[in-house]
Protein backbone atom coordinates (compact mmCIF):
# COMPACT_ATOMS: atom_id res chain seq x y z
CA UNK A 1 0.00 0.00 0.00
CA UNK A 2 2.87 2.38 -0.83
CA UNK A 3 1.82 2.65 -4.71
CA UNK A 4 2.55 6.79 -4.34
CA UNK A 5 6.17 5.86 -3.94
CA UNK A 6 6.22 3.63 -6.86
CA UNK A 7 3.90 1.54 -9.04
CA UNK A 8 4.75 -1.86 -10.97
CA UNK A 9 5.70 -1.78 -14.55
CA UNK A 10 2.37 -3.51 -16.31
CA UNK A 11 2.81 -6.04 -18.06
CA UNK A 12 1.01 -3.97 -21.91
CA UNK A 13 3.90 -1.31 -21.14
CA UNK A 14 6.40 -3.85 -21.06
CA UNK A 15 5.43 -5.66 -23.43
CA UNK A 16 5.60 -2.58 -26.11
CA UNK A 17 9.02 -1.09 -24.72
CA UNK A 18 10.28 -4.70 -25.10
CA UNK A 19 11.91 -4.12 -29.06
CA UNK A 20 13.29 -0.82 -28.17
CA UNK A 21 16.31 -2.44 -26.16
CA UNK A 22 17.80 -4.85 -28.55
CA UNK A 23 15.78 -4.99 -32.17
CA UNK A 24 14.54 -1.45 -32.43
CA UNK A 25 17.59 -0.24 -30.74
CA UNK A 26 18.62 3.04 -33.08
CA UNK A 27 19.22 6.74 -32.75
CA UNK A 28 16.51 8.77 -33.22
CA UNK A 29 18.94 11.21 -34.30
CA UNK A 30 20.43 9.27 -37.24
CA UNK A 31 19.97 9.02 -40.54
CA UNK A 32 19.28 5.69 -41.56
CA UNK A 33 16.46 2.93 -41.42
CA UNK A 34 16.90 1.84 -37.48
CA UNK A 35 17.08 5.54 -36.71
CA UNK A 36 14.13 6.67 -38.20
CA UNK A 37 12.22 3.90 -36.65
CA UNK A 38 13.19 4.79 -33.38
CA UNK A 39 12.58 8.36 -34.48
CA UNK A 40 9.00 6.95 -35.27
CA UNK A 41 8.26 5.59 -32.01
CA UNK A 42 9.51 8.84 -30.22
CA UNK A 43 7.27 11.04 -32.48
CA UNK A 44 3.93 8.61 -32.45
CA UNK A 45 4.49 8.41 -28.24
CA UNK A 46 4.42 11.55 -28.65
CA UNK A 47 1.34 12.38 -30.67
CA UNK A 48 -0.31 10.25 -28.15
CA UNK A 49 0.53 12.05 -25.15
CA UNK A 50 -0.07 15.50 -27.16
CA UNK A 51 -3.60 13.75 -27.57
CA UNK A 52 -4.13 13.21 -24.15
CA UNK A 53 -2.84 16.33 -22.99
CA UNK A 54 -5.05 18.52 -25.85
CA UNK A 55 -1.81 20.48 -26.59
CA UNK A 56 0.61 20.09 -29.87
CA UNK A 57 3.15 17.79 -30.23
CA UNK A 58 6.25 20.36 -29.55
CA UNK A 59 4.83 21.43 -26.89
CA UNK A 60 5.91 17.74 -24.85
CA UNK A 61 9.43 17.48 -24.07
CA UNK A 62 10.66 14.28 -22.58
CA UNK A 63 13.10 14.41 -19.53
CA UNK A 64 14.34 11.85 -16.78
CA UNK A 65 12.18 12.46 -14.29
CA UNK A 66 9.50 13.91 -12.36
CA UNK A 67 11.99 16.02 -10.34
CA UNK A 68 13.96 16.61 -13.93
CA UNK A 69 10.73 18.77 -15.49
CA UNK A 70 10.18 20.21 -12.16
CA UNK A 71 13.86 21.63 -12.46
CA UNK A 72 13.79 22.69 -15.62
CA UNK A 73 10.20 24.21 -15.29
CA UNK A 74 11.14 26.40 -12.35
CA UNK A 75 14.86 26.69 -13.32
CA UNK A 76 13.99 27.37 -17.25
CA UNK A 77 11.55 30.17 -16.47
CA UNK A 78 13.90 32.07 -13.54
CA UNK A 79 16.78 31.74 -16.19
CA UNK A 80 14.84 33.31 -19.33
CA UNK A 81 13.02 35.32 -17.30
CA UNK A 82 15.35 37.04 -14.62
CA UNK A 83 15.84 40.69 -16.37
CA UNK A 84 12.02 40.58 -16.33
CA UNK A 85 11.27 39.68 -12.40
CA UNK A 86 12.80 37.83 -9.75
CA UNK A 87 9.81 37.02 -7.60
CA UNK A 88 8.41 33.24 -7.63
CA UNK A 89 4.95 31.88 -6.00
CA UNK A 90 4.54 28.16 -4.57
CA UNK A 91 2.60 26.81 -1.51
CA UNK A 92 4.72 25.31 1.54
CA UNK A 93 3.02 21.38 0.70
CA UNK A 94 5.39 21.02 -2.48
CA UNK A 95 7.54 18.45 -2.99
CA UNK A 96 10.93 18.67 -2.30
CA UNK A 97 11.96 18.59 -5.81
CA UNK A 98 10.07 22.03 -6.13
CA UNK A 99 10.96 23.53 -2.66
CA UNK A 100 14.36 22.75 -3.06
CA UNK A 101 14.68 24.31 -6.55
CA UNK A 102 13.33 27.46 -5.19
CA UNK A 103 15.63 26.98 -2.17
CA UNK A 104 18.44 27.09 -4.30
CA UNK A 105 17.16 30.24 -7.18
CA UNK A 106 16.68 31.73 -3.41
CA UNK A 107 20.40 31.43 -2.73
CA UNK A 108 21.26 32.97 -6.36
CA UNK A 109 18.73 36.23 -5.85
CA UNK A 110 15.58 35.65 -6.61
CA UNK A 111 12.44 36.31 -3.88
CA UNK A 112 9.95 32.88 -3.32
CA UNK A 113 6.76 33.33 -1.52
CA UNK A 114 5.74 30.10 0.23
CA UNK A 115 2.24 30.19 0.42
CA UNK A 116 0.66 28.93 3.59
CA UNK A 117 -2.27 25.78 2.84
CA UNK A 118 -5.53 25.51 4.83
CA UNK A 119 -5.34 22.99 7.53
CA UNK A 120 -6.75 20.46 4.42
CA UNK A 121 -3.25 21.34 2.77
CA UNK A 122 -5.53 23.24 0.33
CA UNK A 123 -4.21 26.34 -1.56
CA UNK A 124 -6.32 29.18 -2.14
CA UNK A 125 -6.58 30.93 -5.62
CA UNK A 126 -7.63 34.29 -3.48
CA UNK A 127 -3.69 33.43 -1.61
CA UNK A 128 -2.41 33.08 -4.94
CA UNK A 129 -3.73 36.61 -6.39
CA UNK A 130 -2.85 38.53 -2.92
CA UNK A 131 1.24 36.94 -3.41
CA UNK A 132 1.44 38.16 -7.23
CA UNK A 133 3.77 41.07 -7.43
CA UNK A 134 4.85 43.22 -10.04
CA UNK A 135 7.89 41.09 -10.99
CA UNK A 136 6.18 37.71 -10.05
CA UNK A 137 7.91 35.89 -13.04
CA UNK A 138 6.37 32.29 -11.95
CA UNK A 139 3.61 30.79 -10.14
CA UNK A 140 4.23 26.73 -9.16
CA UNK A 141 1.59 25.25 -7.61
CA UNK A 142 1.24 21.36 -7.13
CA UNK A 143 -2.20 19.35 -8.61
CA UNK A 144 -2.43 16.90 -6.28
CA UNK A 145 -0.28 16.32 -2.81
CA UNK A 146 1.85 13.55 -2.74
CA UNK A 147 1.87 12.81 1.36
CA UNK A 148 -1.83 13.80 2.06
CA UNK A 149 -3.56 13.46 -1.58
CA UNK A 150 -5.20 16.84 -1.46
CA UNK A 151 -6.49 18.02 -4.83
CA UNK A 152 -5.56 21.55 -5.89
CA UNK A 153 -7.67 24.04 -7.88
CA UNK A 154 -5.45 24.33 -10.37
CA UNK A 155 -8.10 25.73 -12.76
CA UNK A 156 -8.84 28.52 -10.89
CA UNK A 157 -5.30 29.24 -10.22
CA UNK A 158 -4.19 29.35 -13.47
CA UNK A 159 -7.05 31.93 -14.84
CA UNK A 160 -5.94 34.28 -12.32
CA UNK A 161 -2.25 33.34 -13.85
CA UNK A 162 -3.75 33.78 -17.00
CA UNK A 163 -4.98 37.63 -16.03
CA UNK A 164 -1.87 38.38 -14.57
CA UNK A 165 -0.03 37.10 -17.34
CA UNK A 166 1.94 35.04 -15.45
CA UNK A 167 3.61 31.34 -16.07
CA UNK A 168 1.67 28.61 -14.11
CA UNK A 169 3.36 24.99 -13.90
CA UNK A 170 2.03 22.21 -12.01
CA UNK A 171 3.56 19.02 -10.91
CA UNK A 172 0.95 16.57 -11.72
CA UNK A 173 2.96 13.27 -10.98
CA UNK A 174 0.35 11.93 -8.36
CA UNK A 175 -2.69 13.22 -10.28
CA UNK A 176 -2.10 11.76 -14.14
CA UNK A 177 -3.44 8.33 -12.88
CA UNK A 178 -6.49 9.46 -11.22
CA UNK A 179 -7.28 13.32 -12.75
CA UNK A 180 -8.18 15.39 -15.70
CA UNK A 181 -4.73 17.17 -17.47
CA UNK A 182 -6.08 18.25 -19.89
CA UNK A 183 -3.79 21.41 -20.22
CA UNK A 184 -6.70 23.95 -21.72
CA UNK A 185 -8.95 22.33 -19.14
CA UNK A 186 -6.91 23.26 -16.32
CA UNK A 187 -4.82 26.96 -17.85
CA UNK A 188 -1.86 25.83 -17.18
CA UNK A 189 1.16 26.50 -19.04
CA UNK A 190 3.70 23.89 -17.86
CA UNK A 191 2.57 20.65 -16.00
CA UNK A 192 5.07 17.92 -14.87
CA UNK A 193 4.34 14.35 -15.20
CA UNK A 194 6.20 11.02 -14.57
CA UNK A 195 5.92 7.71 -15.33
CA UNK A 196 7.30 5.54 -12.42
CA UNK A 197 3.62 6.54 -10.60
CA UNK A 198 1.00 5.25 -13.54
CA UNK A 199 2.52 2.04 -13.84
CA UNK A 200 5.30 3.01 -16.48
CA UNK A 201 8.89 2.67 -16.00
CA UNK A 202 10.42 4.80 -13.74
CA UNK A 203 13.53 7.26 -15.08
CA UNK A 204 11.53 9.23 -17.63
CA UNK A 205 9.17 11.97 -17.25
CA UNK A 206 7.95 15.09 -19.42
CA UNK A 207 7.21 18.56 -18.97
CA UNK A 208 4.22 20.24 -20.99
CA UNK A 209 5.06 23.47 -22.11
CA UNK A 210 3.04 26.32 -23.64
CA UNK A 211 3.51 28.20 -27.13
CA UNK A 212 5.36 31.00 -26.50
CA UNK A 213 6.40 30.95 -23.11
CA UNK A 214 9.87 31.78 -22.21
CA UNK A 215 12.34 28.61 -20.84
CA UNK A 216 16.28 28.48 -21.25
CA UNK A 217 16.99 24.83 -21.34
CA UNK A 218 19.25 22.90 -18.38
CA UNK A 219 21.03 20.46 -20.68
CA UNK A 220 22.59 21.82 -23.72
CA UNK A 221 24.10 19.27 -26.35
CA UNK A 222 22.44 18.29 -29.54
CA UNK A 223 18.96 20.11 -29.79
CA UNK A 224 17.25 17.35 -28.72
CA UNK A 225 13.59 17.74 -27.78
CA UNK A 226 13.20 20.98 -29.18
CA UNK A 227 16.56 22.68 -27.80
CA UNK A 228 14.97 22.10 -24.33
CA UNK A 229 16.55 18.73 -23.76
CA UNK A 230 19.60 17.52 -25.31
CA UNK A 231 20.81 13.78 -24.97
CA UNK A 232 19.84 11.14 -27.19
CA UNK A 233 16.08 9.91 -26.40
CA UNK A 234 15.02 7.61 -23.99
CA UNK A 235 13.23 5.67 -26.73
CA UNK A 236 11.99 2.27 -24.76
CA UNK A 237 10.69 4.23 -22.06
CA UNK A 238 9.33 7.03 -23.73
CA UNK A 239 7.38 4.52 -25.77
CA UNK A 240 6.39 2.98 -22.12
CA UNK A 241 5.71 5.82 -20.85
CA UNK A 242 3.30 7.12 -23.51
CA UNK A 243 1.38 3.72 -23.26
CA UNK A 244 0.98 4.05 -19.48
CA UNK A 245 -0.30 7.12 -19.70
CA UNK A 246 -2.64 6.06 -22.46
CA UNK A 247 -3.84 3.25 -19.98
CA UNK A 248 -3.90 5.30 -16.90
CA UNK A 249 -6.03 8.20 -18.65
CA UNK A 250 -8.45 5.14 -20.30
CA UNK A 251 -8.94 3.70 -17.14
CA UNK A 252 -9.23 6.44 -14.50
CA UNK A 253 -12.58 7.04 -14.07
CA UNK A 254 -13.29 3.25 -13.11
CA UNK A 255 -10.75 2.72 -11.15
CA UNK A 256 -10.84 6.21 -9.45
CA UNK A 257 -14.41 5.14 -8.42
CA UNK A 258 -13.08 1.58 -7.38
CA UNK A 259 -10.16 3.31 -5.06
CA UNK A 260 -12.27 5.74 -3.85
CA UNK A 261 -14.73 3.62 -2.30
CA UNK A 262 -11.74 1.44 -0.66
CA UNK A 263 -10.28 4.50 0.37
CA UNK A 264 -13.13 5.89 2.46
CA UNK A 265 -13.50 2.06 3.89
CA UNK A 266 -10.19 2.53 5.26
CA UNK A 267 -10.37 5.81 6.48
CA UNK A 268 -13.97 4.86 7.90
CA UNK A 269 -12.55 1.85 9.72
CA UNK A 270 -8.90 3.50 10.95
CA UNK A 271 -10.65 6.58 12.52
CA UNK A 272 -12.20 4.01 14.95
CA UNK A 273 -9.04 3.52 16.66
CA UNK A 274 -9.01 6.06 19.45
CA UNK A 275 -7.14 8.98 19.34
CA UNK A 276 -6.74 9.00 15.49
CA UNK A 277 -6.60 12.47 13.16
CA UNK A 278 -7.16 12.25 9.14
CA UNK A 279 -4.58 13.87 7.41
CA UNK A 280 -5.78 16.07 3.95
CA UNK A 281 -8.73 17.00 2.82
CA UNK A 282 -11.96 14.73 3.33
CA UNK A 283 -13.18 15.19 -0.38
CA UNK A 284 -10.98 17.08 -2.44
CA UNK A 285 -8.80 13.87 -2.35
CA UNK A 286 -6.74 11.45 -4.53
CA UNK A 287 -8.73 8.36 -4.60
CA UNK A 288 -5.96 6.35 -3.45
CA UNK A 289 -4.41 7.89 -0.75
CA UNK A 290 -5.65 7.63 3.13
CA UNK A 291 -3.21 9.67 5.66
CA UNK A 292 -3.85 8.76 9.32
CA UNK A 293 -2.26 10.06 12.50
CA UNK A 294 -2.03 7.81 15.66
CA UNK A 295 -1.21 9.73 18.69
CA UNK A 296 1.37 8.25 20.97
CA UNK A 297 2.41 6.32 18.57
CA UNK A 298 5.96 6.73 16.23
CA UNK A 299 5.24 6.02 12.74
CA UNK A 300 8.39 4.04 12.18
CA UNK A 301 8.12 1.77 14.79
CA UNK A 302 4.51 1.30 13.12
CA UNK A 303 5.65 0.60 9.90
CA UNK A 304 8.16 -1.68 10.96
CA UNK A 305 5.17 -3.64 12.62
CA UNK A 306 3.17 -3.32 9.57
CA UNK A 307 6.05 -4.79 7.55
CA UNK A 308 6.21 -7.90 9.25
CA UNK A 309 2.66 -8.77 7.92
CA UNK A 310 3.68 -7.77 4.70
CA UNK A 311 1.78 -4.20 4.63
CA UNK A 312 3.64 -1.35 3.17
CA UNK A 313 3.06 2.17 4.21
CA UNK A 314 5.15 5.21 4.38
CA UNK A 315 5.12 7.58 7.50
CA UNK A 316 5.90 11.44 8.11
CA UNK A 317 7.32 10.48 11.23
CA UNK A 318 11.09 12.21 11.50
CA UNK A 319 13.04 8.95 12.71
CA UNK A 320 11.97 7.12 9.02
CA UNK A 321 13.76 10.25 7.23
CA UNK A 322 17.51 10.88 6.63
CA UNK A 323 17.19 14.40 7.65
CA UNK A 324 15.42 13.56 11.11
CA UNK A 325 12.57 15.97 10.42
CA UNK A 326 9.33 14.98 10.25
CA UNK A 327 7.36 15.61 7.39
CA UNK A 328 7.15 19.64 6.01
CA UNK A 329 3.97 18.67 4.90
CA UNK A 330 1.90 17.58 8.02
CA UNK A 331 3.78 20.61 10.04
CA UNK A 332 2.28 23.15 6.82
CA UNK A 333 -1.08 21.77 7.64
CA UNK A 334 -0.64 23.14 11.39
CA UNK A 335 -0.21 19.83 13.27
CA UNK A 336 2.06 19.91 16.51
CA UNK A 337 5.04 17.96 16.12
CA UNK A 338 3.77 15.86 18.53
CA UNK A 339 1.57 14.28 15.88
CA UNK A 340 3.42 14.32 13.06
CA UNK A 341 5.18 12.24 13.86
CA UNK A 342 2.70 9.38 14.14
CA UNK A 343 1.11 10.01 10.60
CA UNK A 344 0.93 6.95 8.24
CA UNK A 345 0.29 6.78 4.75
CA UNK A 346 -1.42 3.91 2.69
CA UNK A 347 -1.42 4.58 -1.03
CA UNK A 348 -3.98 2.24 -2.81
CA UNK A 349 -3.32 0.99 -6.23
CA UNK A 350 -4.29 -1.34 -9.07
CA UNK A 351 -3.74 -4.73 -6.89
CA UNK A 352 -5.47 -3.23 -4.18
CA UNK A 353 -8.65 -5.59 -3.06
CA UNK A 354 -11.35 -5.21 -0.32
CA UNK A 355 -9.20 -8.22 1.08
CA UNK A 356 -6.48 -5.66 1.85
CA UNK A 357 -8.38 -3.41 3.37
CA UNK A 358 -9.95 -5.42 5.26
CA UNK A 359 -6.69 -7.14 6.57
CA UNK A 360 -5.35 -3.54 7.26
CA UNK A 361 -7.73 -2.27 9.27
CA UNK A 362 -8.01 -5.45 11.05
CA UNK A 363 -4.14 -5.66 12.13
CA UNK A 364 -3.61 -2.13 12.43
CA UNK A 365 -5.48 -1.82 15.91
CA UNK A 366 -3.84 -4.30 17.79
CA UNK A 367 -0.58 -2.85 16.23
CA UNK A 368 -1.37 1.00 17.52
CA UNK A 369 -2.26 -0.65 20.81
CA UNK A 370 0.66 -2.49 21.41
CA UNK A 371 2.87 0.17 20.92
CA UNK A 372 0.53 2.50 23.07
CA UNK A 373 0.91 -0.15 25.81
CA UNK A 374 4.46 0.02 25.74
CA UNK A 375 5.11 4.55 25.20
CA UNK A 376 4.98 6.43 28.14
CA UNK A 377 3.50 9.06 26.34
CA UNK A 378 -0.12 10.21 26.75
CA UNK A 379 -0.87 13.43 24.30
CA UNK A 380 -4.79 14.68 24.64
CA UNK A 381 -6.74 14.89 21.93
CA UNK A 382 -7.93 17.92 23.06
CA UNK A 383 -4.48 19.40 23.03
CA UNK A 384 -3.86 18.73 19.68
CA UNK A 385 -7.29 19.98 18.55
CA UNK A 386 -6.45 23.13 20.15
CA UNK A 387 -2.78 23.49 18.92
CA UNK A 388 -4.58 22.69 15.62
CA UNK A 389 -6.59 25.55 15.55
CA UNK A 390 -3.86 28.24 16.18
CA UNK B 1 32.34 -1.96 15.47
CA UNK B 2 30.79 -3.41 12.48
CA UNK B 3 27.99 -0.95 11.28
CA UNK B 4 24.60 -2.10 9.98
CA UNK B 5 22.84 -0.50 7.24
CA UNK B 6 19.60 -1.11 5.34
CA UNK B 7 21.49 -3.13 2.89
CA UNK B 8 22.86 -5.37 5.53
CA UNK B 9 20.82 -7.30 8.58
CA UNK B 10 18.13 -9.23 7.95
CA UNK B 11 16.64 -9.30 4.46
CA UNK B 12 13.53 -7.35 4.08
CA UNK B 13 14.41 -5.53 7.29
CA UNK B 14 16.38 -2.99 8.20
CA UNK B 15 18.24 -3.21 11.21
CA UNK B 16 20.27 -6.15 12.93
CA UNK B 17 18.74 -9.65 13.57
CA UNK B 18 18.91 -8.62 17.63
CA UNK B 19 16.93 -5.42 17.21
CA UNK B 20 14.42 -7.16 15.63
CA UNK B 21 13.98 -9.32 18.30
CA UNK B 22 13.82 -7.17 20.87
CA UNK B 23 11.77 -4.72 19.02
CA UNK B 24 8.94 -7.29 18.33
CA UNK B 25 9.61 -9.27 21.55
CA UNK B 26 10.42 -6.26 23.96
CA UNK B 27 11.69 -7.46 27.35
CA UNK B 28 10.85 -5.85 30.23
CA UNK B 29 8.76 -3.27 29.83
CA UNK B 30 6.04 -2.14 32.14
CA UNK B 31 2.78 -2.27 31.22
CA UNK B 32 0.49 0.82 31.20
CA UNK B 33 -1.07 1.70 34.62
CA UNK B 34 1.11 -1.14 36.20
CA UNK B 35 3.84 0.73 37.84
CA UNK B 36 1.84 1.65 41.65
CA UNK B 37 2.05 -2.26 41.66
CA UNK B 38 5.79 -2.34 40.89
CA UNK B 39 6.98 -0.22 43.94
CA UNK B 40 9.99 1.23 42.02
CA UNK B 41 13.21 2.46 44.02
CA UNK B 42 13.93 4.95 41.37
CA UNK B 43 11.86 5.97 38.31
CA UNK B 44 13.85 8.23 35.41
CA UNK B 45 12.37 9.77 32.37
CA UNK B 46 14.13 10.96 28.96
CA UNK B 47 13.29 12.70 25.66
CA UNK B 48 10.29 14.92 24.25
CA UNK B 49 7.40 14.12 22.19
CA UNK B 50 8.37 16.50 19.87
CA UNK B 51 11.75 15.55 19.21
CA UNK B 52 10.02 12.15 18.79
CA UNK B 53 11.49 10.07 21.46
CA UNK B 54 10.97 9.54 24.53
CA UNK B 55 11.81 7.10 27.45
CA UNK B 56 10.68 6.16 30.79
CA UNK B 57 12.37 3.69 33.16
CA UNK B 58 11.45 2.54 36.47
CA UNK B 59 14.32 0.39 38.63
CA UNK B 60 14.54 -1.71 41.53
CA UNK B 61 17.32 -1.74 43.79
CA UNK B 62 19.16 -4.36 45.81
CA UNK B 63 20.50 -1.65 48.98
CA UNK B 64 22.68 -3.81 50.80
CA UNK B 65 24.80 -5.23 47.56
CA UNK B 66 24.40 -1.94 45.55
CA UNK B 67 23.52 -3.65 42.57
CA UNK B 68 20.14 -3.10 40.15
CA UNK B 69 17.99 -5.86 40.95
CA UNK B 70 15.46 -4.92 38.00
CA UNK B 71 14.71 -2.80 35.22
CA UNK B 72 11.08 -1.82 33.66
CA UNK B 73 10.69 0.68 30.48
CA UNK B 74 8.23 2.75 28.41
CA UNK B 75 9.41 3.96 25.11
CA UNK B 76 8.06 6.23 22.31
CA UNK B 77 10.20 6.13 19.16
CA UNK B 78 11.09 4.42 16.52
CA UNK B 79 12.07 0.42 16.21
CA UNK B 80 15.64 1.26 17.33
CA UNK B 81 14.94 3.41 19.95
CA UNK B 82 12.41 0.64 21.51
CA UNK B 83 15.03 -2.46 20.99
CA UNK B 84 17.73 0.22 22.67
CA UNK B 85 16.03 0.74 26.06
CA UNK B 86 14.80 -3.49 25.82
CA UNK B 87 18.38 -4.52 25.62
CA UNK B 88 19.59 -1.74 28.58
CA UNK B 89 16.98 -3.65 30.64
CA UNK B 90 18.74 -6.80 29.87
CA UNK B 91 21.86 -5.12 30.36
CA UNK B 92 21.55 -3.91 34.27
CA UNK B 93 20.14 -6.43 35.33
CA UNK B 94 22.24 -7.45 38.76
CA UNK B 95 24.47 -4.98 37.78
CA UNK B 96 26.45 -2.60 39.92
CA UNK B 97 25.43 0.29 40.66
CA UNK B 98 28.39 2.43 39.95
CA UNK B 99 28.36 0.46 36.53
CA UNK B 100 25.39 0.75 35.23
CA UNK B 101 26.19 4.55 35.43
CA UNK B 102 29.20 4.54 33.05
CA UNK B 103 26.71 2.78 30.36
CA UNK B 104 27.51 4.78 26.91
CA UNK B 105 25.31 4.57 24.11
CA UNK B 106 28.01 2.78 22.64
CA UNK B 107 27.47 0.05 24.53
CA UNK B 108 24.30 -0.64 23.90
CA UNK B 109 24.38 -0.32 19.96
CA UNK B 110 27.16 -3.02 19.98
CA UNK B 111 24.84 -5.25 21.88
CA UNK B 112 22.49 -4.67 19.74
CA UNK B 113 24.87 -5.71 16.72
CA UNK B 114 25.05 -2.07 15.43
CA UNK B 115 22.49 0.58 14.46
CA UNK B 116 22.58 2.56 11.34
CA UNK B 117 24.40 5.91 12.13
CA UNK B 118 21.81 8.56 11.69
CA UNK B 119 19.78 6.55 14.64
CA UNK B 120 23.00 6.62 17.14
CA UNK B 121 21.65 10.08 18.57
CA UNK B 122 17.91 10.37 18.63
CA UNK B 123 17.49 6.70 19.26
CA UNK B 124 19.69 5.74 21.94
CA UNK B 125 18.63 7.39 25.04
CA UNK B 126 17.85 4.96 27.31
CA UNK B 127 21.44 5.41 29.42
CA UNK B 128 20.07 8.79 30.74
CA UNK B 129 16.57 8.09 31.47
CA UNK B 130 18.83 5.38 33.42
CA UNK B 131 20.86 7.72 35.41
CA UNK B 132 17.52 9.47 35.94
CA UNK B 133 16.21 7.18 37.67
CA UNK B 134 19.54 5.68 39.72
CA UNK B 135 19.49 9.77 40.97
CA UNK B 136 15.95 9.22 42.07
CA UNK B 137 17.17 6.26 44.09
CA UNK B 138 19.93 7.86 45.43
CA UNK B 139 17.64 10.64 46.28
CA UNK B 140 14.77 8.73 47.92
CA UNK B 141 17.54 7.34 49.95
CA UNK B 142 19.35 10.37 50.87
CA UNK B 143 22.93 9.84 49.54
CA UNK B 144 23.06 13.28 48.18
CA UNK B 145 26.92 13.22 47.24
CA UNK B 146 26.25 10.16 44.90
CA UNK B 147 23.90 12.50 42.64
CA UNK B 148 25.50 12.54 38.63
CA UNK B 149 24.75 16.20 38.10
CA UNK B 150 23.22 16.31 34.41
CA UNK B 151 22.30 19.43 32.46
CA UNK B 152 18.36 20.64 33.06
CA UNK B 153 16.93 21.00 29.29
CA UNK B 154 14.88 23.77 28.00
CA UNK B 155 11.47 23.13 27.52
CA UNK B 156 10.64 26.26 26.44
CA UNK B 157 13.18 28.46 25.23
CA UNK B 158 11.00 31.26 25.53
CA UNK B 159 10.87 31.64 29.28
CA UNK B 160 14.17 29.72 29.20
CA UNK B 161 11.56 27.03 31.75
CA UNK B 162 13.52 23.62 32.19
CA UNK B 163 12.47 20.17 33.01
CA UNK B 164 13.62 20.66 36.44
CA UNK B 165 11.88 24.19 36.82
CA UNK B 166 9.08 22.09 35.77
CA UNK B 167 9.58 19.44 38.48
CA UNK B 168 10.18 21.89 40.93
CA UNK B 169 6.65 22.74 40.08
CA UNK B 170 4.93 19.82 40.61
CA UNK B 171 6.75 19.12 44.06
CA UNK B 172 5.49 22.45 45.03
CA UNK B 173 2.11 21.79 44.59
CA UNK B 174 1.08 22.48 40.95
CA UNK B 175 -1.14 19.96 39.32
CA UNK B 176 -2.86 21.35 36.32
CA UNK B 177 -1.18 22.87 33.05
CA UNK B 178 -2.74 26.12 34.66
CA UNK B 179 -0.88 26.03 38.37
CA UNK B 180 2.50 25.59 36.56
CA UNK B 181 1.77 28.65 34.22
CA UNK B 182 1.37 30.90 36.98
CA UNK B 183 4.27 29.53 38.62
CA UNK B 184 6.27 30.07 35.28
CA UNK B 185 4.76 31.07 32.47
CA UNK B 186 5.80 28.42 30.08
CA UNK B 187 3.78 27.70 26.98
CA UNK B 188 2.36 31.26 26.97
CA UNK B 189 2.50 32.93 23.60
CA UNK B 190 4.66 29.50 22.72
CA UNK B 191 1.58 27.01 22.47
CA UNK B 192 3.73 24.46 21.06
CA UNK B 193 5.39 23.17 23.82
CA UNK B 194 2.25 22.84 25.66
CA UNK B 195 1.74 18.94 24.85
CA UNK B 196 5.45 18.19 26.37
CA UNK B 197 4.71 20.06 29.64
CA UNK B 198 1.97 18.27 29.85
CA UNK B 199 3.81 15.12 29.77
CA UNK B 200 6.15 16.34 32.33
CA UNK B 201 3.88 17.62 34.72
CA UNK B 202 1.83 13.68 34.40
CA UNK B 203 4.99 12.30 35.04
CA UNK B 204 6.42 14.67 37.74
CA UNK B 205 2.75 13.82 39.20
CA UNK B 206 3.06 10.52 39.42
CA UNK B 207 6.94 10.46 40.70
CA UNK B 208 5.96 12.50 43.36
CA UNK B 209 2.49 11.32 44.62
CA UNK B 210 0.64 13.39 47.18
Amino acid sequence: MDYAAATYVRFEVKKTMGKYFSEEFGNPSSFNAIGLSAKNAVESSREKIAKILGCSQKEVIFTGSGTESINLAIKGIANAMKNKGKHIITSKVEHHAALNTCKFLEENGFEVTYLDTDRYGLVHSKDVEKAIRKDTILITIMYANNEIGTINPISEIGRIARKHNIPFHTDACQAAGFLDINVNRLNVDLMTINSGKIYGPKGIGLLYVKKGILIEPLIHGGGQEFGLRSGTENVPYIVGFAKALELAQKEKNKESKRLKKLRDMLIKKLLKIPKTILNGHPKKRLPNNVNITFLDVEGEALLLLLNEYGIYAATGSACASEKLEPSHVILAIGLPYEAAHGSIRFTLGKKTTRQDIDKVAGVLPKLVENLRCISPVDVKMSTIRELMRR
Amino acid sequence: MKKYDIESGVKGWFYSKIVREHFLRPKNFLIKDKEKNYRADGVGYVGSVACGDVMQVWIKVDKIKDVIKDMRWRTYGCGSAISSTSMLSVMVKGMKIDKALKITPQNIIKKLGGLPARKYHCSVLGDKALRDAINDYFRKTKQFNRIVKEGARIIDPKTKTTDKDIEEAVKDGAVTLQDVQKKLKVGIGNPRVIPEVEQLIRFYKKKYPR
